[in-house]
């Protein structure tokens, strides 16, 4: 067992990551963090970008003429969204890592303040009530921001050491997380899902909880916590059905991908849609920006929630399939990351990220295919959206930011 | 801070965070698979569907023309008004307001427009056809007639009318060559029932079948049933519902790219429409107004004198006209009283309208009394029975016979008219005068020798045997069959729809009618009529009597059955147009044609499409001296026999055209007598069988005798002094032209006063 202490990342020599992976030692130098970083996940989110920029021009361009706006106003907005969200990545990246824990409560805080903000001057996009409009036709998601929250401030209460409070008792076994902090952890997410469920923004609650549940099981608490989880999720679910806690519209959104025949021009027409684009697609797809579907705007929503769709038709199984691939490798490779660090609080910050990216990921191209019910989620990397495309490239920085505290602290020789 | 290494329980629990993330997204690339590849051919049709769109053109319908080519129906242009349900829907109040001024814009009942914009069946609907029978995606007509600045409001206002468009569209139009009006010929056209939709959705997939559109069917239903409804009308009566599919022609179907809000992006394929055919007909459209005049006017005429029994004034309530050539069987015009403008059923019928053509206070203008009525013959039905006797009873020809003014047969006493009796007389004079009693005598020996009263077994009343006993004492009975032979009984097999049959009423018959109503007339006989007694009981005592005697014995074919037969009274029943081919028939020395109206299809360039053969039903076998003799006679009963006040009241100069008639007064259980003249000419070399029948109208010769004389002065262009001028005359004495006409496109009908010139109605230069 190696045990290493809390060193700062104040150590500016790079030397390469110990493990199977050697890496060429460059000289010291102000861009050195970059070869801390993964290089195959950062491939793949750089393709995923490219692909999503690509998909979205696709899908917005007869739109925007249809409207009467230039055709590249989506095309521009994302790419510039993408900057923005490398801007965060960055600044995920140079936060002190120490720091990161400091910062979570005040992320947390200020996550809390914009989602009662939201409640308060919100305004309602496809019945969910969670954007706050900005001047010049921009606006947030604060619940964006509320899962990159939830996972800093998650990781923190779970990673809490007793011992640093209560001086002279004894250490807790290794690997034994106490019921408190659970608890803790607990309440922070019952806020926030709290906060979500009044902006009737099912998507993102349902993040919320696949965050939570992740990094309690892997933060090493007792099993039974999971297992209590899962059943109290499958109660609240039937519960809220049942009793009509949800909205029509989001029940039907819900029901209608088991039938999208039902009702074809209303709940189940978006999955018709969805599901003909994609189908239609075949091997190769139709060609980039010669869909039918997608150039006949047929699918709603196509730039956000149903850019898979776009995908399907226009690449094809290879292109779409691709994008799963790529999904999937930023997943394994986020994966590794948390294998290796050997801090608790690093790897359940990088295991919430997988559960966030992981769970939309399956919800969101899962409802494009007709597997899943139909929410308002993002297709990471690749739909179009600013909140949601800065709170995922942040996410990734923090993910680097581990990766980086991880590789400089276990240096041979330190 | 703790510390995590890689054999922790964490990690493992870690590990399998990993494998649920990979196994989901592989469920994911799986389903990808599915849709893509294993059903991708599937969704690859379905997406074809989602954006092609096929739009039907409707084919403009072909015309109707007459025997010269003058347009009797064609299309033209008209500003049609429509509205659409789906932005009528988006309006705050379902669009009442803006129907409201909609309406106060086309100048027509708010409840009418409102009406007209209902889906047929939906709450609130009228019943049809005088809602929308369409799909409600499709914009729904509301005025076939705007005027362009209605138009100009409509199109100009457009944020006070959303979804309300005016364009120029294909309507039908009547040109009404010198005022004809020959609704029940022409039919009309209106919307397009379930049933016909179906026939139709089936012809036009296998029209796209063969265009080689390639589309899953029930898409291509789907889409079809949307386009074709409504939209497209059909031939609802007279000719436009006989050839229907030769008129109508073949939609175009356009297949348009569309985007997700219906706009077009491309075109993918287009099937041009094919205009309908035109139909040549037989009519003369000159002769048709004549006939239609001499109708009309006869009608009011009639009016103005008494029923000779009750002294009440004549209701002439309907009538008929039919003109037949006797060479072919072609119908040169034909009219019915009362009659309707085809014109309302354009672009829907109003509900004013529709009450006024379909009720009984109208008396039913839809029907035509030519072909639809049926009347009890009377006298006019003697050219049967005559020869009936001649040749199946073995009467001689050339004997005297007592026409007397009763005849008496078992149980009753039966009457000559007015019970004149003349002694004995030849059989030309029995024609001339119209004796009843000698026709009386002969059908009551002619019964006997058949058989006389011909009782059935009680017990096997309700058997086939019983039935085809029956048939079988008809088969030997010379009237029945000599009826029969003239084709009475049974439809004539004229082009126009919903013939009636007529009705032979022998003992096969008054069998089946019997058993049909037996257990109504038992129930009467024994309860009464109490709610004709409250009023008329001596009317209810009478009523009572007559159930009770046909409860126990109506199936019997009684001597009083077999008279009034003879005289073509009782129960016998014909239309004008049967009566009108029994004429021609004895015109044409025995064969018998069937009617026709249409002779030609021709395509709108003029090309023969097929020609409408003259059709021969039968060759009636009239011995030749019995034919000889019935054409003597009624040739000499123009001229001092019944109809000789008609023609002598016109001055008619029947020494130069001789004409062939023979009257008839029917009476009617409960109504006025119905008035006859069936007629041919010219005598020596027949060509036209002229009847007109008048109900209600009291004497034939009085009622129907004008009109009928007042068509041949108009054929044969003599006025009412009887002077002849051949320019006048509609025909030449070759008579009409069998040449089909050339369409060139300039053949239109002459401004109306022309011709044919309008000589004083006869029975006005009367002295």
């Amino acid at each position: 067992m190696t045990t290493v202490g809390l060193q700062t990342s104040a150590a500016t020599t790079s030397r390469s990551a110990p493990g199977s992976l050697p890496r060429p030692v460059p000289a010291a130098s102000r861009w050195s963090w970059l070869h801390e970083v993964d290089a195959v996940l950062l491939l793949a989110v750089t393709v995923l970008s490219v692909v999503g920029t690509v998909l979205v021009w696709s899908a917005t361009r007869e739109r925007l003429v249809v409207a009467g706006q230039p055709p590249q106003t989506f095309l521009y907005k994302h790419i510039l969204n993408i900057g923005v969200g490398v801007l965060c990545a960055g600044v995920a990246m140079k936060l002190p890592y120490r720091l990161l824990r400091v910062w979570a409560p005040v992320i947390f805080g200020v996550a809390l303040a914009g989602l009662v903000a939201v409640l308060a001057v919100g305004s309602t996009i496809n019945g969910s009530r969670s954007w706050i409009q900005l001047p010049a036709g921009f606006s947030l998601q604060p619940s964006e921001l509320a899962k990159a929250a939830v996972v800093l401030s998650v990781a923190a209460v779970l990673s809490m050491q007793p011992t640093l409070l209560r001086r002279g008792a004894p250490p807790d076994p290794p690997d034994h997380v106490p019921h408190r902090n659970v608890m803790a952890a607990l309440a922070l997410c019952g806020v926030v899902m709290v906060l979500v469920i009044a902006q009737h923004d099912l998507g993102t609650t349902m993040v919320v909880a696949a965050i939570l549940f992740g990094m309690v099981a892997v933060c090493g608490a007792s099993l039974r916590w999971t297992v209590g989880m899962l059943v109290v999720a499958a109660l609240a679910g039937t519960l809220m059905i049942s009793t009509g806690a949800l909205d029509d519209y989001q029940v039907q959104r819900l029901t209608a991908f088991a039938n999208p025949g039902a009702d074809p021009r209303g709940a189940g027409y978006n999955t018709a849609q969805a599901r003909i684009a994609i189908g239609s697609g075949g091997l190769t797809g139709q060609g980039l920006f010669h869909g039918p579907q997608t150039q006949g705007r047929f699918v709603p929503e196509q730039q956000t929630d149903f850019i898979f769709t776009a995908a399907g038709e226009e690449l094809g199984f290879i292109g779409a399939g691709g994008i799963i691939a790529l999904l999937g490798l930023l997943l394994v490779r986020c994966c590794r990351i948390a294998a290796k660090t050997t801090d608790l609080f690093g790897r359940l910050v990088v295991v919430g990220v997988v559960c966030w990216f992981g769970f939309q990921t399956f919800e969101n191209i899962g409802m494009c295919l007709g597997l899943m019910p139909v929410t308002g989620l993002p297709l990471p990397f690749v739909s179009y959206g600013g909140s949601s495309m800065f709170a995922t490239w942040f996410a990734l920085g923090l993910v680097f930011s581990v990766a980086h505290h991880h590789a400089i602290t276990t240096r041979p020789g330190d | 801070m703790s510390q995590v290494t890689h054999k922790t329980r964490s990690s493992r629990r870690l590990l399998v965070l990993q494998v649920l993330v990979v196994s989901l997204l592989l469920t994911l690339a799986g389903r990808l698979y599915y849709l893509q590849i294993h059903e991708g051919q599937r969704y690859a049709q379905a997406a074809a569907s989602n954006r092609i769109r096929q739009v039907i053109t409707p084919a403009p319908r072909g015309d109707v023309v007459d025997r010269n080519g003058v347009k009797l129906v064609t299309n033209t242009t008209s500003l049609v008004v429509s509205v659409s349900r789906t932005d009528l829907n988006k309006q705050p109040d379902g669009g009442q307001q803006l129907l409201a001024s909609l309406a106060y814009l086309l100048g027509k009942p708010v409840d009418e427009v409102v009406g007209r914009t209902k889906l047929c069946g939906e709450p609130g609907a009228p019943p049809s056809p005088r809602c929308w029978n369409g799909s409600p995606y499709q914009p729904i007509p509301v005025a076939v007639d705007a005027t362009p600045e209605m138009a100009l409001q409509v199109l100009e206002r457009r944020e006070q009318f959303p979804g309300v468009t005016a364009q120029l569209t294909a309507v039908r139009s009547y040109p009404s060559p010198w005022k004809v009006n020959a609704a029940h010929l022409l039919g009309y056209v209106g919307p397009i029932t379930e049933q016909e939709l179906q026939r139709r959705q089936q012809q036009a997939v296998q029209e796209l079948a063969r265009a080689g559109t390639a589309l899953d069917d029930q898409t291509q239903a789907l889409t079809l049933s949307q386009q074709i409804r409504g939209t497209d009308l059909v031939g609802r009566a007279g000719l436009e519902s006989q050839y229907d599919d030769e008129i109508r022609g073949s939609p175009g179907v356009r297949s348009l790219a569309v985007d997700h809000d219906g706009n077009v992006t491309g075109q993918a394929d287009e099937i041009e429409p094919v205009s309908g055919n035109t139909v040549v007909t037989s009519i003369d459209a000159r002769l048709q107004a004549v006939v239609e005049r001499q109708l009309a006017s006869a009608i009011p005429q009639t009016r103005t004198r008494l029923d000779h029994t009750t002294g009440e004034p004549l209701k002439a309530d309907a009538g008929a006209a039919v003109v037949l050539d006797v060479t072919n069987g072609q119908v040169l015009a034909m009219a019915s009283y009362p009659t309707y403008d085809p014109k309302v059923w354009v672009g829907g019928i109003s509900s004013k309208q529709y009450a006024a053509i379909t009720g009984q206070e109208a008396n039913f203008p839809m029907i035509s009394r030519a072909t639809q009525g049926q009347f009890a013959p009377a006298s006019t039905f003697k050219v049967v029975t005559m020869p009936a006797a001649l040749q199946g009873g073995d009467y001689p020809l050339d004997a005297r016979y007592d026409c007397s003014g009763t005849y008496d047969i078992p149980g009753r006493t039966v009457r000559n008219f007015e019970s004149l009796a003349y002694g004995l007389i030849t059989l030309e004079k029995a024609i001339n005068i119209s004796c009843d009693t000698i026709f009386y005598r002969w059908a009551y020996e002619m019964y006997q020798r058949d058989g006389g009263m011909y009782v059935p077994n009680p017990a096997i009343v309700d058997t086939p045997q019983a039935l085809q006993a029956a048939r079988q004492a008809d088969a030997r009975d010379p009237m029945m069959t000599m009826a029969r032979r003239f084709g009475m009984g049974q439809p004539t097999g004229v082009d126009l729809p919903e013939e009636a049959k007529g009705r032979i009423p022998g003992r096969a018959w008054k069998l089946g009618y019997w058993l049909d109503t037996r257990a109504d007339y038992c129930t009467a006989a024994s309860a009464g009529y109490p709610g004709v007694a409250a009023t008329d009981p001596t009317r209810a005592a009478y009523l009572q009597q007559l159930a009770r005697e046909n409860c126990a014995s109506g199936n019997i074919y009684r001597p009083g059955d077999a008279v009034n037969f003879s005289i073509g009274q009782g129960d016998v029943l014909a239309t004008p147009l049967q009566m009108a081919r029994v004429y021609a028939a004895i015109a044409n020395g025995g064969t018998l044609w069937t009617p026709h109206v249409a002779r030609a299809i021709l395509t709108p360039e003029g090309q023969v499409v097929r020609t409408i053969a003259p059709h021969a039903d039968a060759t009636l076998n009239l011995r030749p001296d019995v034919l000889e003799l019935l054409r003597r006679s009624l040739v000499s009963t123009s001229i001092r026999g019944t109809s000789s006040s008609a023609f002598a009241k016109a001055h008619f100069p029947l020494w130069r055209f001789p004409i062939a008639t023979k009257t008839g007064t029917g009476e009617v259980y409960g109504k006025q007598d119905t008035a006859w003249m069936a007629s041919y000419a010219p005598a020596d070399n027949p060509r036209y069988a002229v009847l007109v029948m008048i109900s209600q109208g009291g004497s034939g010769t009085k009622a129907a005798g004008p009109p009928v004389v007042g068509i041949y002065q108009h054929i044969f262009g003599v006025n009412s002094r009887g002077w002849v001028d051949s320019d006048w005359a509609l025909y030449p004495p070759s008579g009409p032209s069998q040449a089909l006409p050339r369409l060139t496109g300039s053949t239109s009908a002459p401004q109306s006063g022309q011709r044919p010139r309008s000589p004083a109605s006869a029975s006005r230069s009367g002295p």
